[in-house]
This record gives C-alpha cells, sequence and structure tokens, in this order.
C-alpha cells in the first residue's frame, strides 16, 4: 500500500502548525519523523489518521482521498498506536486487544477474533499479561499492548506517535524490533514520530526533520541527520559519528542564539 | 527435533489455556447477570408480601402466576396485582433505567461522577414538578393535575441535555465541556427551584418537597406503560452502541483510529440515556445514587465490557433500587420513607466502603 501526503496544512484557530507536508511512503517501508518540540510531529501522525482534519492538502492511500472513505474502512487500513493509556474503567489486556477488530466486527465477536487476539498476543510474547487490567501494566508492557490491538486490526499503514518516550532502554530496543520486523514481514508501511535521534537513525529508513510546521529535510539517515542540520533545527552543537553505516548523535551544547533573548543578552541590552 | 516441537505445543497449550481463560471470565460475567435477576425475583416475592394485609411468598408467586391468564378476582389477588405489583414493577423498571443510564454517561464521558444528577437531569425535572404544582397544578383536583407534573418534569429533565448539546456546536463535544455545562445547569435548576419554593405558600412548597423526594409511591399500571415502552425503545439502542463506549473508553484517538464517530456517538447517547431518565425521574421524582452506585459495583466484579456491564448493571441496579424501597416500607413501618432517602443513606456509605478497599484509583 502506497502513502501520499499532498500539501498538507493544519492550524489550530489561528495557530499555523503545519504547512505545506508533502511526504511519499512504499510498503515495508520504517519513516521517522523527528523534530524539535512543537515542530508538528504528533499533529502530523493525527491528520493522517483523520483524528484531525487539515484545512489544506489531500492524503491519498493507493490513490484513493482518505477524506472519501468511510471512517471503518480507513480503520481497516491504518493503525495508530498512542503514546500512552488514558483507559479510566477497568479493562483487561484481552478485551484491549480485542478493540482492534472493532472495524471488522458486529456485535458478536467470534471465534475467529479471538483468535486473531491470541495469535497477536503470541506474535508480541504478551501472553501472560492477557487477562491482566491494562492500568496495572508498566509503560514498556501497555506499549506492547497497543501495538497489539493496532495489529489486530490488520491495517496496511502503522502510525505511532512516540513509542518508545516512556520507556527503559530495554524495552525501546525491544518495541522498535517488534514494530520492524512486522513492517517487514507483512510489508506493512510505518509512520513514526521519535524524539530520539539515534532511535530514529538505527531503525527508520527514511527520516524527514520537521522544524516549526514544516518539513525542513528528508531523506536516509546519513543525509538528514548532520550536524549542520542539528544546530539549525535543534539549536543544538552535535557531533555525528558513523556506527555501522548509521550516524550517532552525540548532542554537546546547546548554541548561543543571537538576539533571542538569552540571559546574556538582557543584561548587555540594560 | 524434540525440543522445537515442545516448544511449539507448548505455545499451543498456552493460547488454549489464555482462551479458556477468557471464556471463563465471560462465563462469570454471565453468571453475575443471572444472579442479579435471581436476586430482583426474590427481592419482589418478598416485597409483595409485605403491607397490611398478610400474604405468604408462595402466594404471592401463584397469584401473579394465575393474574397473568385471568383478571384479578379476590381481595388478594387485588391486592397483589392493583396495589403491591405496580410498585414493585415500577421499582424494577426504575433501577434498570437509572442504572443503565448512568453506565452509559459514565462510559462516553469517561468520568466516574457522571449520572442522571450530576448532569442536570434531576434537577430540571424537579424545578419542572415544583413549577407545575407551585404554579397550581397540584390545586387541580385529579388526574388533569398529575399529568401536567409529570409532563412539565419531563420536558424541563431535558432541557440540560440540549442546552449541552448546543453548546457542542460551538465547541468540541469533549467530556469535560459536557458535564461541567451539565454540573452548570445543576446549580441553575437548583438555584431557580430554591426560589420559586421561597415566594410559594407553605402547602405547595410541601407537595413539591415531597414530589423532589423521590419515591415509588406514585407508581400505577398507568405509569408501567409509558415506562416500559422508553425502555423497550432505549435499551437495544444502548446494547448496540456498547462496543463503541468500550472503545471510547480507551480515549478518543484511539477510538477514531478504530472507526468511531466519537463526537456523533457521544450525543447520540447522550440523548437516548437522558431521555430514558427523564421518563422514569417525571413519575418517579430524584432516586440518587443508582445511576452512580450500580455501574460501579457491577465494574468491580465483572470489568468494564459494555456488553456485559449494560445488562448485569441495569439488573443489580433494580434489585438495588427494590431492595431499598423493601427497606424502606419496613424500617419504621407502617411510616413508609421515601425510597429517595434510603437509596442515599445506604448508597452513601457503602461508596465509601467501595472507596476505600478498591485496589486500582479511577480518577
Amino acid at each position: 500500500m502506497k502513502l501520499k501526503v499532498k500539501e498538507v496544512e493544519f492550524s489550530y484557530a489561528s495557530v499555523h502548525v503545519l504547512k505545506d507536508i508533502c511526504i511519499e511512503l512504499a510498503a515495508s517501508e520504517m519513516l521517522g519523523v523527528v523534530g524539535p518540540n512543537g515542530a508538528g510531529k504528533s499533529t502530523l501522525i493525527r491528520c493522517i489518521d483523520r483524528i484531525l482534519k487539515p484545512q489544506r492538502g489531500i492524503i491519498l492511500l493507493d490513490e484513493r482521498d482518505i477524506k472519501e472513505m468511510r471512517l471503518m474502512e480507513l480503520a481497516k487500513k491504518m493503525g495508530y498506536i498512542p503514546q500512552s493509556t488514558s483507559q479510566i474503567f477497568p479493562a483487561t489486556v484481552f478485551d484491549t486487544v480485542l478493540m482492534g477488530r472493532r472495524p471488522h466486527i458486529g456485535w458478536q465477536s467470534s471465534e475467529k477474533d479471538i483468535e486473531k487476539v491470541l495469535e497477536t498476543l503470541q506474535m508480541l510474547n504478551i501472553e501472560d499479561l492477557a487477562m491482566r487490567d491494562i492500568n496495572e501494566l508498566s509503560g514498556g508492557q501497555q506499549q506492547k499492548v497497543f501495538i497489539a490491538r493496532a495489529l489486530t486490526q490488520e491495517p496496511n499503514v502503522l502510525l505511532l506517535d512516540e513509542p518508545t518516550s516512556n520507556l527503559d532502554i530495554r524495552h525501546q530496543l525491544e518495541v522498535m524490533d517488534i514494530i520492524k520486523n512486522i513492517v517487514r514481514e507483512k510489508e506493512l508501511s510505518a509512520i513514526m514520530a521519535i524524539h530520539d535521534l539515534n532511535l530514529a537513525s538505527r531503525y527508520a529508513d527514511r527520516i524527514v526533520m520537521m522544524n516549526s510546521g514544516k518539513i525542513f529535510s528528508a531523506g536516509d539517515p546519513v543525509s538528514v541527520l548532520t550536524p549542520e542540520s542539528i544546530k539549525r533545527v535543534y539549536g543544538v552543537e552535535a557531533e555525528v559519528n558513523n556506527n555501522n553505516g548509521r550516524p550517532y548523535i552525540v548532542p554537546i551544547r546547546p548554541v548561543k542564539q543571537n538576539g533571542k533573548g538569552t540571559c546574556e543578552n538582557k543584561w548587555n541590552m540594560q | 527435533m524434540t525440543s522445537s516441537t515442545a516448544t511449539i505445543s507448548g505455545t499451543r497449550t498456552k493460547s488454549a489455556e489464555i482462551k479458556e481463560q477468557y471464556k471463563k471470565f465471560i462465563g462469570r460475567k454471565i453468571l453475575f447477570i443471572l444472579f442479579s435477576l435471581v436476586l430482583i425475583f426474590i427481592i419482589a416475592g418478598v416485597a409483595a408480601t409485605l403491607g397490611s394485609y398478610p400474604i405468604t411468598v408462595t402466594e404471592v408467586y401463584s397469584i401473579i402466576w394465575h393474574g397473568l391468564f385471568q383478571n384479578p378476582e379476590t381481595t388478594k389477588e387485588i391486592v397483589v396485582w392493583n396495589l403491591r405489583l405496580p410498585r414493585i414493577l415500577m421499582g424494577i423498571l426504575a433501577g434498570i433505567g437509572l442504572a443503565i443510564a448512568g453506565t452509559m454517561m459514565q462510559g462516553i464521558l469517561r468520568n466516574p461522577l457522571a449520572s442522571p444528577f450530576t448532569l442536570g437531569i434531576s434537577s430540571g425535572a424537579g424545578f419542572g414538578a415544583a413549577l407545575a404544582i407551585l404554579l397550581g397544578a397540584g390545586i387541580i383536583a385529579g388526574e388533569t393535575g398529575k399529568y401536567l407534573i409529570i409532563v412539565n418534569a419531563f420536558a424541563f429533565s431535558l432541557i440540560p441535555t440540549f442546552v449541552i448539546l448546543g453548546l457542542t456546536r460551538y465547541k468540541r463535544a469533549t467530556p469535560e465541556t459536557m458535564i461541567l455545562a451539565g454540573i452548570a445547569m445543576l446549580y441553575i435548576f437548583s438555584a431557580a427551584t430554591t426560589l420559586l419554593m421561597y415566594f410559594a405558600e407553605s402547602e405547595a412548597v410541601k407537595a413539591a418537597y415531597f414530589w423532589m423526594v423521590g419515591s415509588l409511591g406514585k407508581a400505577s399500571w398507568d405509569a408501567i406503560l409509558p415506562v416500559s415502552i422508553m425502555l423497550a425503545g432505549c435499551v437495544p439502542l444502548l446494547l448496540w452502541k456498547s462496543w463503541d463506549v468500550n472503545v471510547m473508553g480507551a480515549g478518543d484517538e484511539t477510538a477514531k483510529s478504530l472507526g468511531v464517530n466519537v463526537e456523533r456517538s457521544r450525543i447520540l447517547i447522550l440523548v437516548i440515556a437522558s431521555l430514558m431518565s427523564a421518563g422514569i425521574i417525571c413519575f418517579t421524582g430524584t432516586i440518587g445514587f443508582i445511576g452512580l452506585v450500580a455501574p460501579h459495583m457491577c465494574r468491580m466484579v465483572i470489568g468494564g465490557d459494555n456488553r456485559f456491564l449494560i445488562p448485569a448493571s441495569g439488573f443489580f441496579g433494580a434489585a438495588l433500587l427494590l431492595g431499598a424501597d423493601t427497606l424502606a416500607r419496613t424500617i419504621i413501618a407502617p411510616v413508609i420513607l421515601p425510597v429517595g432517602v434510603l437509596t442515599s443513606f445506604m448508597g452513601g456509605p457503602l461508596f465509601l466502603y467501595l472507596i476505600m478497599r478498591k485496589r486500582r484509583e479511577y480518577w
């Protein structure tokens, strides 16, 4: 399945969050979206899944405009994995993963749906959690449950919003490996908003770097994650090393910006 | 070779084990629903024996059974069918309706405090009834006055819901907006009722006050019919929407990504649940706590899956309300206490106890 994002613009009230975003994505491809806080990464992910409606531009899935699809139809093609849970009332892991079947079923869940849930739980190696309450789990376990839920949707495109933000390094690697393997095996496309530049560099096939709602640069990790782009977008002086052909970023210090209201400047003005 | 076949069969049995656990969990949910149903029948039997005319439990059941096929003739039959049964049935229907309405409101607003009371429905009904009584409906003798009160209570109880809906045209229909708007309406109507009472004659104030303290004493076959039609229309719709409510429990964004039109579902379910509670409250007055407590108690036993939670909390709420009414009739007999007072007196401490011993915090 091919995903195309064309000239998408989005604003909250009068604040422009996304400006003229164009992205293309093929099957079995993993795209990392990086950028500083407020660059519009999560907003972009939400626009692609129609959780937010962009004011301009179109998003095509295999040449079909997603605006013209029924919600349930889109839900069969795209799976969204949120950052954390906001479940208030009790729900078991099994029932949470079963929710992924919602686009496919009517009122009654069939034997096939149950098998599907079991299969996914097994694939992610979280069978032992099946009857536990989702709120009792650790952040890493919850993230795996959300991935399981999105996979039982049987989507062609996976959208991930900061999948590793609350995880320890072991869970970060586990979760990223799971996603990478699934993308390869099931020939999915994946777009993930991600803060950690080194994880992005290591796992993404291509990277889009965003800065205040616009795409600053796009391409393979080596061409995007350069000391110059990190300096311009993040305002951070960084060293970029080569780690088995992938850039490895070592941040050094924030760049002192001229005339942007740092303490020193304020002193000078007085 | 042997080790790999062992692991394969190992994972197979693991899956089979989970499946069995899951089926068992569902079995437990169904068992709880049946248990609540049996509880209703037992309490109803006991409730029908209570009163100045002595009738035994077995007699009650046989009278009810025979009355299904022929008109009541003996005194016992008339007492059961015309005096006691309407009250019991009203208790069951009101319990079912209020508990299910509470379940749905908590579900769609993702707020454990949501209930027909917190959304202003009860206070709207109270104001409507008070207005009708104080403007003279209480003085109009007989049936017309009674109907005027009911119709007025029903109409006013729907106003908060429509105000909430009106707001969502200008602001997104988020749970926070809706619940805050409901609480605002609760205060406005309470204040308006107080103002009305402040300037009214003391007899009328007493009548209005008596109306507002919920009771099943006004129940009659005339009231049973519209309430059961209302439930028969609303409950299946809500059951049909139970999957959407489940999915909405995971948050708006997740629900949208799973194909649910969150805003539309939320509004539709709110309207149905409000209609249902308004249809009950206008006949019974404010019966507190059933809509709040019954869903929570059931969630603690059977979990949050609304496909099972809706029937469970409906039946359990009915048993709770019927039990409270039975207690209200016996505790200082022959004086009958209003059931609304009993549900709050019972529900309050029970709720505190549940909050104390709960493993996990909801909010």
